[in-house]
């Protein structure tokens, strides 16, 4: 009887409610943890891992050139990050920023080309703007529109459109758009078609905070952010609400895709003055992670957005200087993510592990009895 | 007799939270045997099934088999011990073929022309009507429930557990279902039936037991009761609840169903020509065992559920019918149609869970005005005078309602609903889960809404406070409507019989 009747070790409980003091400092504990564990796969290539945070630091903030580097790097993290803040909240899983970051950025690119220096700057680097836009708004309404009207699964499509986005570009470079024959490298665009730099580093960074400020009134004061709110919670909430669900989801995908267009433009227009197959190059996906991380909170993306940028940028630092390879670093942000998400577990849920049980299992097992017991069921 | 005993439960015991789900539960089952458990909703049919399958553990009291004290601790406990429970909604693999389901997620080496065999011998055995290679997607829903059970007994299940098996079923098909039932009983299976539909319990069953509100009533032979007999047992002596009803005047039409049917997505027919009138100041019961289209009734009207035929009229105070069907809720709102609907859902479809109550009130108001910007002032002040009206707890008008327990959600819901003072108010299992006072504030926030012209419709599952609340009642049985009746001139035990048997007893 005694052996029938088994009591669970650990139970989990949902939580009511907890102080929010002691919210933050889960959190922050999760941050360090992660680390902490972080030092392993730095003390498995074999770094000091504390001279490798210090390397990691020094590396992507003590120069000015340093931290202009560092924030080049954050902007479209951020940028794109904002463009997908909607869909996450709708929870339409749209991991095809990449691909409408390159779709905004083929448009812009078109505009420069075609228009040469005929145009003058101001008014290029507008229209290439719109157009940068609109490719990416196409690029993200086309999943969404066959998610609304078929049900299609978003996250296979928008992952799709990545690759034929991405293809695209492959054959501008190796054909209509070429330089010199042969090369498979677009040239530099005109002056004209530049973006101007503030402070040594592309207009972008100015250009991203203030979409930082629109997206976060956007999602938080408006009729359409409240729409795309009570969708992601509850489709049936509403359609009872009186809410055209199928159009709000592409209106939604059209302004995620609009957004990462943006990017897509400021892309080729300010950090690279060209394009190539490679010009999203991952921010995409890493962008999700920077979301994620924020919980779709705009102003808590900057941070984010920084704390990745500045991993990725001194990891470069680490590999010339103590011969890590910047994969490392890689390892460490997954390491993040996954202690962060991790960490809101414990947040919601309590967890109480009964010992006594756990002795007695303990004992049972050193006991060596189970063996007899398993040994009489296989003769059975 | 004791070692012809398949399984036991003595004493059982099981409660969520405050709610006692199973009390005092003492079943026996016989190889053999066809054991029917008869109860209204909510009477624990379901959790005391889900103890034998291993969803849940009871908080006290003894499973025996064979007269030995067993724990169930999982579903595949529940296997190991031979006990297969085929559940209302299917778990197939569409795309695999009917062999292949039914030896999914079995230790065993794949050998499907072994498998087929087997299946094909089972199916022989009992008379089940199976291609092994078919595809689910091709099968009917009965031909789905069928592979469900050889399932069950391709894994060696003696005892059958089948939860309202005939719900999705045709007349023939039920015929056919029952065929097999009764093969397997001979061949020494214990089957427990879980239904509704008293002519089936009386078809089909050896034994019924009964439950009510989780306590265990008893078990008495089939042979030896009655339609009657059963329902008296089910339901209970009528309970005097002092609900205050009084009678409004100037009673109007206000809304008129006219030969409503509906389908669901697999093509059952949930509503099967519907017609009855809604009046002014006048509350509405809706009585039915759980599932006989209560909600697609609810929501047809609201214009959340697709109507194959039949019309809705909806008639303003000046006498203009307005015809519902066809129309989005956004439509229905806008030709000047106020309905309030309090869904059984209440976080699934009437409120955001992850919001606070500002941000659900605004769910009624959000569209309201040109601006881009939504208007959280008027919600915040509703919010905030819902939340003193009614005593919601909650520490304040941010606090998310999902962590709000069940009676203040309720309050937030209906506080919201009626605030706007809707001609027609719809409310489903408006009192579910909630304590007495709660429960009676609700009831008279119901009969004020009455009482100043609305319509309202109260869909519940207790009939004593259908009897004492509302002034009509409207019973569905499958669907159908079985009659409506006079709440004030009719007793439990008919509308118990209505709710089994279309029209009652003049319809026998």
């Amino acid at each position: 009887m005694a052996d029938n009747v088994k009591v669970p070790i650990i139970k989990l409980a949902k939580r009511e409610s907890m102080d929010p003091k002691l919210i933050w400092a889960i959190r922050v504990g999760s941050i360090i943890f992660a680390f902490i564990i972080g030092m392993i796969p730095l003390l498995m290539a074999g770094a000091n891992p504390f001279t490798s945070y210090g390397i990691i630091i020094s590396g992507s903030l003590s120069k000015k050139l340093y931290i202009q580097q560092t924030v080049k790097r954050a902007i479209p993290l951020l940028g794109c990050a904002l463009a997908i803040a909607p869909c996450f909240k709708m929870k339409f899983w749209n991991i095809g920023a990449e691909g409408q970051i390159t779709m905004g950025a083929i448009f812009a690119s078109a505009i420069a080309i075609w228009s040469g220096t005929a145009i003058p700057r101001p008014i290029l680097i507008l229209l290439m703007l719109i157009a940068g836009v609109i490719g990416g708004a196409i690029w993200g309404f086309i999943p969404g529109f066959f998610k609304a009207k078929f049900n299609t699964n978003e996250t296979l499509f928008t992952l799709m459109m990545n690759y034929i986005a991405i293809g695209i570009v492959r054959y501008l470079q190796g054909g209509p758009w070429e330089g010199r024959p042969g090369t498979q490298i677009i040239p530099m665009f005109a002056k004209n078609a530049r973006l101007p730099n503030l402070f040594g580093i592309y207009i972008g960074w100015v250009i991203v905070l203030i979409m930082v400020v629109l997206v976060h009134i956007y999602m938080n004061f408006t009729k359409q952010g409240y729409e795309v709110a009570v969708i992601g919670d509850s489709l049936n909430t509403a359609r009872y609400a009186g809410m055209n669900v199928g159009w709000i989801m592409m209106r939604t995908m059209l302004i995620s895709g609009g957004i990462a267009g943006c990017v897509g433009w400021m892309l080729v227009s300010g950090a690279n003055g060209t394009l190539n197959s490679d010009v999203a190059g991952g921010v995409g996906f890493t962008s999700i992670t920077v979301a994620w991380l924020s919980q779709l909170n705009c102003f808590a993306m900057i941070l984010i957005a920084s704390i990745l940028a500045i991993i990725g940028k001194g990891s470069g630092t680490l590999q010339t200087r103590l011969n890590v390879p910047s994969s490392v670093a890689e390892i460490i942000s997954g390491v993040l993510l996954f202690c962060m998400l991790g960490c809101e577990f414990f947040i919601n849920y309590r967890m109480s592990i009964n010992f006594k049980q756990m002795g007695t299992n303990i004992k049972y097992f050193f006991s060596f009895q189970w063996i007899h017991k398993s040994a009489k069921k296989e003769a059975k | 007799m004791q070692n012809n005993c398949a399984i036991e439960l003595k004493d059982i015991r099981k409660t969520f939270g405050s709610v006692v789900a199973n009390d005092g539960v003492n079943l026996q089952i016989n190889k053999g045997e066809i054991l029917c458990l008869l109860g209204e909703n909510g009477s624990g049919k379901t959790t005391l099934m889900n103890m034998l399958s291993g969803i849940y553990q009871p908080d006290s009291g003894v499973i025996l088999k064979d007269g030995v004290p067993i724990s169930i601790r999982s579903p595949k406990d529940s296997f190991a011990y031979g006990i297969g429970m085929i559940h209302q909604h299917y778990h197939l693999v569409d795309v695999f073929t009917a062999a292949q389901n039914i030896v999914l997620g079995l230790d065993e080496k794949l050998d499907l022309a072994k498998v087929n065999d087997k299946v094909k011998e089972i199916c022989d055995k009992y008379g089940f009507d199976v291609d092994p290679k078919m595809k689910i997607y091709d099968m009917s829903v009965s031909q789905k429930q069928t592979i469900e059970i050889v399932k069950t007994l391709y894994r060696g299940a003696e005892i059958l557990i089948l939860d309202e098996p005939t719900a999705v079923l045709t007349p023939q098909e039920t015929d056919k279902l029952f065929a097999v039932l009764r093969n397997m009983k001979d061949d020494g299976k214990a089957i427990i039936l879980i239904t509704h539909k008293l002519a089936e319990v009386l078809d089909v069953s050896d034994k019924v037991a009964i439950l009510r509100k989780g306590k265990y009533i008893g078990t008495v032979n089939t042979k030896e009761s009655t339609a009657q007999s059963l329902t008296d047992m089910m339901v209970g002596h009528a309970v005097t609840l002092n609900i205050d009803r009084p009678l409004c005047e100037n009673k109007k039409e206000r809304l008129r169903l006219e030969n409503v049917t509906v389908f669901d997505n697999e093509g059952v027919k949930k509503l099967d020509g519907v017609s009855f009138d809604m009046k002014t100041g006048e509350i509405l019961g809706v009585a039915g065992v759980a599932g006989s289209g209560q909600k697609e009734l609810l929501e047809a009207i609201t214009g959340l559920y697709p109507i194959k035929e039949g019309s809705i009229k909806f008639i303003d105070d000046a006498g203009t019918e307005k015809e519902l069907v066809g129309k989005t809720p956004r439509q229905i709102r806008e030709i000047g149609v106020g309905m309030g609907f309090v869904p059984e859902d209440r976080l699934g479809m009437g409120l955001v869970g992850s919001m606070g109550m500002t941000n659900n009130m605004m769910l009624r108001s959000w569209k309201k005005g040109k601006s881009i910007f939504v208007n959280r002032k008027s919600p915040e002040e509703l919010a905030k005078n819902v939340w003193k009206e009614l005593d919601v707890v909650t520490p304040s008008t941010a606090f998310p309602v999902r962590r709000m327990s069940g009676g203040n959600i309720q309050k937030v819901l209906v506080g919201r609903e009626i605030a706007a003072s809707p001609p027609v108010l719809l409310t489903a299992y408006a009192v579910r889960g909630l304590d007495i006072n709660t429960s009676y504030a609700i009831y008279n926030l119901l009969t004020e809404q009455k009482m100043n012209g609305a319509a309202v419709m109260y869909v519940g599952e207790e009939l004593d406070v259908l009897l004492e609340l509302c002034d009509r009642i409207l019973v569905l049985c499958g669907g159908k409507v079985s009659g409506v009746v006079d709440a004030r001139r009719i007793t439990k035990e008919e509308i118990g019989f209505m709710m089994t048997t279309v029209g009652g007893k003049n319809g026998r």
